[in-house]
């Protein structure tokens, strides 16, 4: 059984990367690009918002994929259930964090803490459906049955996810209203303010693969430690006396 | 002759609890096996395990040809479950929900009307199955499980709640399967009732039993021969 | 028996309980007349904000009755431990999905027309073309009621369920809301070309989703 995602080697080596690339975001986002012509400082907001916006939909596809993989027998493996959902929890952190982020910039620059922008109400309906798949892991159930139910709920919601963002951006659209604003990643980006978006997208991504090791092996250990009390629970049970059937979760 | 049910050393889970520790079980074609032991010793959950309501944690598991670890449902049509609960809806009636089991099992109307009479539950046909007592209730999931003509009965203590005459009817239905070459796995309390009918009786103890055909019964079968010959207190 | 048969089977069955138990007719649909109530405490009456948003309003409260419904088709399967009984069954898990999903279809279809008649007359509302309407009523209900009973399903069995439903379900069925509150304002400002595109996200999803109900019903049903 594979109890880590990678050597503690290769761990060591991205969480150093991670540090140096955030540290290179910090100092070229904040000093080294130069401010909007019309936006002024607050702009600087972008290189955290939409690299955390896009591992939001990073962590979450990989959620997806985790399911499919441990739903499909030939691949069926506590491994891929342990990715999706320890993925998962990264991933609904780091949409909070577009949502707070975006709100942050919003807020200076349009006026407003929140604008209904098609691409920010499908991030907080994507919020919404990952909290709904953190609500379910936590159930009392063993885990191959917890683990099929949450990986159906995942590849749902990220079937639903397209229609959502499909059928939101064309609502807005019919509304035109949000051609003023623009907080996207705008084509014309050019010089150091691409440099910093990348750099962002690059130590977020580090920071996300570190974090999954990290949260992997925290789930591995809690599973280890379920089998334990059940083994204790077995051979309790061998000898004859009946263990309290609350105490170890029993569900009917 | 392969066995309807062979079991070794299964162990079943009820969330995390372990409700079966390990169980060697052997039920025979045409066999009525009486399933003893005390509360919680996973009478309940043997019977859903067999049935394949609920999966093997470890161990072998076969039944009516079926390797539970790896399909836990064809066996299912082939099977007559009376468990604590009716499966029925409080909201039809007796007639009604007979049909539906008998038809979702692939059987028609015609046999399900039949099964009503068997068990005189006739005049209780139109009434909902809320207002039935324990008793009645009891009747109608015995009279689901016979009308799909199963070839092995699961019975989680079906005297429970009949009074006399359901009784009767119970032994009799029995008898019957078992001249008709069905096996029956009965898990019971009432023990006096029970052991004139059964071939062989297996204890479950803190969810472990060794009812294997090669292993040694625990307490020897009565037969009905053995107590015509007892003296009577 | 083939797919369709015991699915008429299994929707016949709920709906023959519903008739018994009439808990649509005496329950879910106050309910809903309530909530149109209390929409009009809440939004001014006299300043046609009601008649401008009543689509919405309209949509919401239908949203909220089928987490009602979804919770009544799932409770009965509960009592008696109903569920065995199917599982133990020959009935595929399809064909049980498909029967559920139709007989909640057909219960949320009866509250959305009563509830129709409770917006066109407590709102003022003036329906203008009804086949976009009806076409996108009846296209949201399928997909309601098959995510639904999907979800509910995915529940059945665990502890929490009541209040599990609702935060897994809401946000899958948003664009139903969307598409549904769209095509119905489409239709009553008489512009019903701007309702057929709505009208057929709707058809989209509702195919997507009882595609998926179809598939994953009776695993999921297994495990509970």
């Amino acid at each position: 059984m594979s109890d880590r995602l990678m050597a503690p080697v290769a761990r060591r080596i991205v969480g150093v990367a991670a540090l140096l690339a955030l540290g290179a975001l910090v100092a070229v986002g904040l000093f080294v690009a130069p401010p909007d012509a019309v936006q002024g400082d607050a702009q600087r907001l972008m290189y955290l918002h939409v690299p955390a916006a896009w591992l939001a939909y990073l962590a979450f596809g990989v959620t997806a994929l985790g399911s499919a993989l441990y739903l499909w027998p030939r691949t069926r493996s506590a491994v891929w259930d342990r990715v999706a959902g320890a993925s998962a929890e990264i991933g609904v952190v780091f949409t909070g964090l577009t949502l707070l982020l975006g709100s942050l910039w919003g807020r200076p620059v349009w006026g407003v803490w929140w604008a209904w922008d098609a691409r920010l109400v499908t991030t907080a309906v994507l919020f919404f459906l990952y909290l709904g798949y953190l609500a379910l892991r936590r159930i009392p159930a063993a885990l191959d049955v917890r683990a099929k139910r949450c990986a159906i709920a995942a590849l749902i919601a990220f079937v639903d996810v397209p229609i959502v963002h499909f059928s939101v951006t064309w609502w807005r659209t019919l509304h035109q209203q949000a051609t003023v604003f623009n907080p996207e990643l705008d084509a014309k980006i050019q010089g150091t303010m691409a440099l910093a978006l990348w750099l962002g997208v690059l130590a977020f991504t580090l920071l996300y693969v570190y974090l999954l090791d990290h949260r992997y092996r925290l789930e591995v250990l809690d599973e280890d430690r379920e089998e334990r009390e059940l083994e204790a629970a077995i051979a309790d049970r061998v000898q004859g006396g009946t263990p309290s059937r609350e105490a170890v979760g029993a569900t009917s | 002759m392969p066995l309807v049910v062979r079991l070794r050393s299964a162990v079943c889970l009820l969330g995390r609890f372990p409700a079966l520790a390990g169980v060697d079980l052997d039920v025979a074609p045409g066999e009525t096996v009486l399933l003893s032991g005390g509360n919680g010793a996973g009478k309940t959950t043997l019977l859903r395990m067999v049935a394949g309501l609920l999966p093997l944690h470890q161990g072998e598991g076969e039944v009516l040809g079926t390797d539970l670890t790896r399909d836990r449902r064809s066996h299912r049509r082939r099977i007559g479950f009376v468990g604590q609960e009716t499966f029925c809806y409080d909201d039809l009636t007796v007639r009604e929900n007979l049909r539906f089991a008998t038809r979702a099992a692939g059987g028609n109307t015609a046999s399900a009307d039949a099964a009503l009479e068997g068990l005189e539950l006739g005049r209780l046909a139109d009434v909902r199955h809320g207002r039935l007592s324990t008793g009645q209730r009891r009747r109608l999931a015995l009279a689901i499980s016979f009308a799909r003509e199963p070839e092995l009965f699961l019975l989680d203590e079906p005297h429970a709640g009949l009074d006399a005459p359901g009784r009767a009817y119970l032994d009799a239905a029995l008898a019957r399967a078992s001249g008709e070459g069905r096996s029956v796995l009965i898990a019971s309390h009432e023990l006096e009732l029970v052991r004139p009918v059964v071939t062989r009786e297996v204890v479950l103890t803190n969810g472990q039993a060794h009812g294997a055909i090669e292993d040694p019964p625990s307490p020897p079968p009565v037969s009905p021969a053995d107590k015509a010959l007892e003296p009577t207190p | 028996m083939n797919l369709f048969q015991e699915a008429a089977l299994v929707a016949g069955k709920d709906l023959r309980i519903e008739a018994r138990a009439r808990v649509i007719s005496q329950q879910i649909l106050p309910f809903g007349l309530i909530v149109l109530l209390l929409f009009a405490f809440a939004l001014d009456p006299d300043r046609g904000v009601l008649q401008r948003t009543a689509p919405g309003l309209f949509w919401v409260t239908v949203l909220l009755a089928c987490l009602l419904g979804v919770s009544r088709s799932f409770t009965v399967e509960a009592d008696n431990g109903a569920r065995d009984g199917l599982r133990l069954s020959d009935l595929d898990g399809s064909s049980i999905f498909l029967g559920k999903a139709i007989a909640l279809a057909v219960e949320l279809l009866v509250f959305e027309a009563l509830l129709t008649v409770g917006v066109v007359v407590l709102f003022d509302v003036h329906l203008a073309s009804l086949l976009p309407l009806a076409l996108g009523t009846v296209a949201a209900t399928v997909g309601l009621a098959a995510t639904g009973t999907l979800y509910g399903v995915l529940a059945a069995g665990i502890r929490a369920r009541e209040t599990l439903v609702p935060v897994l379900l809401l946000p899958v069925v948003a664009p139903v809301l969307l598409g549904a509150t769209r095509a119905w304002e489409a239709s009553i400002d008489g512009v019903p070309g701007d309702a057929w595109p709505w009208v057929a996200l709707l058809a989209i999803f509702a195919v997507l989703f009882v595609g998926i109900g179809m598939l994953a019903f009776g695993p999921l049903l297994e495990e509970s």
